[in-house]
């Protein structure tokens, strides 16, 4: 039986990682589908403490695996799909082994959000991007649509038009989400349009976007617009799904009782799953430090 | 055998021709694509453990253009393999090594 299992591997999980690693619990981390979590995604991390110059996220990511590794975590690149903390021992499975603990800390993250309509998973690297600095670069000289109202939102729509030439940004409501100082960046940005009261509704083309249905929310119009590109930037999503009858959920984040509890003794949330207000990697290592302090002390408590 | 380095002029030789004798896992990538620095060591461990059994080549969209576009890249990283001379499996995104280590071994059947 382990001691304690951590469940994800941003820096909420590695955080806890390296805490209860040098507390000689051997914890054993299981990644999930995106391993290191969402700042693999990002590029230059400007305001992580310690790094004057900024890092690239997925080195400030590689960096936090070898120091939990280093202490003795045991990190496993597998996704766990069922979870019994009911039971006692605590049980997470993990396809068809299962694994149990006596203690468990939470740290699943959130992923981002997509406009989930029929087909869309086939337009993912066909016109249709999550990541705009990854694929700003192929769509030079084109036409781009931007989904989001938010600083996410307009941060891409500002660095797409390094490389388009034209990026509308649709905007759900009336008004922008974003912050003063990035509306008025976007404002200034002569490539930059904006779209309110608009919502894609369905994808246009064959084998890649060729165009999109877009709804008109004021009026419920519908029409289909051209365009070579869609970046979707809507926010994010916690990733509680496996949690759900096992941990008290509000608008599916993770409920924590007291900083870093749960209604379970012995299991313990930490990073995004359980933060929708400030959703930072320092926030979240924060919160992995507080929740393997707690196994700890839950665990000798117990012995 | 490490990763191989691929270009407009060498990929018909060196990916499409070399498939014939064994499946190459083709990865295209960019320096400034922050999922492909994070595919980056994963994919050179996999070359490593399948040596001898698949090739691997990476493809620099920023060095080469003719194959990416003939393929449709517009996403990045971005996957194919290869199997007598023809693509058999392709994806974009960062994905798990034990994922990727699948489709190397469906590619081996």
């Amino acid at each position: 039986m382990e001691q304690l299992i951590i469940i994800g591997s941003g820096p909420a999980g590695y955080t806890a990682a390296i805490y209860a690693a040098r507390a000689e619990l051997k914890p054993l981390m299981f990644c999930g589908d995106e391993v290191g979590g969402q700042l693999i995604t990002t590029t230059e991390v400007e305001n992580f403490p310690g790094f004057p110059d900024g890092i690239l996220g997925p080195d400030l990511m590689a960096a936090m695996r070898k120091q939990a590794e280093k202490f003795g975590t045991r990190v496993v690149e597998k996704k766990v799909t069922a979870v019994d903390f009911k039971s006692s021992p605590k049980k997470v499975t993990v396809g068809d082994e299962v694994f149990e603990a006596k203690s468990i800390i939470v740290a699943t993250g959130a992923s981002a959000r997509r406009l989930n309509l029929p087909g869309e998973a086939k337009y993912y690297g066909k016109g249709l991007s999550a990541c705009a600095t990854c694929d700003g670069f192929f769509f030079k000289n084109k036409n781009l649509f931007v989904v989001g109202g938010g600083d996410a939102a307009l941060e891409e729509a500002i660095f797409l038009t390094k490389f388009a030439s034209e990026v509308t940004v649709l905007v759900r409501t009336d008004v922008l989400r974003a912050s003063k100082i990035m509306q008025e960046r976007a404002e200034a940005n002569p490539k930059i349009k904006f779209m309110f009261n608009a919502s894609i509704v369905g994808y246009v083309g064959d084998d890649k976007i060729v165009g999109a249905r877009v709804k008109n929310n004021a009026t419920n119009e519908e029409k289909d617009i051209p365009i070579d590109g869609i970046f979707i930037a809507i926010g994010h999503d916690p990733n509680t799904k496996i949690f759900e009858g096992q941990l008290a959920l509000e608008k599916n984040y993770i409920k924590p009782v007291g900083f870093v509890g749960t209604e379970i003794p012995g299991v313990y949330v930490a990073g995004d799953v359980a933060d929708w207000r400030y959703r930072q990697a320092i926030s979240a290592a924060g919160t992995g430090c507080m929740a393997a302090l707690e196994a700890e002390k839950f665990l000798a408590g117990n012995e | 055998m490490s990763e191989i380095t691929l270009t407009d002029n060498n990929f018909e030789q060196e990916v499409v021709e070399a498939s014939k004798t064994m499946p190459v896992l083709t990865d295209f990538w960019a320096s400034w694509c922050p999922p492909c620095r994070a595919m980056s060591p994963i994919i050179e461990e996999l070359a490593k453990e399948y040596d001898g059994k698949i090739k691997v080549g990476k493809y620099n969209v920023e060095e080469g253009t003719v194959v990416a576009e003939k393929l449709g890249v517009q996403s990045i990283p971005a996957f194919f393999i290869y199997k007598n001379g023809v693509v058999i499996d392709s994806w974009v995104g960062a994905m798990s090594k034990e994922e990727v280590a699948k489709k190397i071994e469906k590619a081996l059947l």
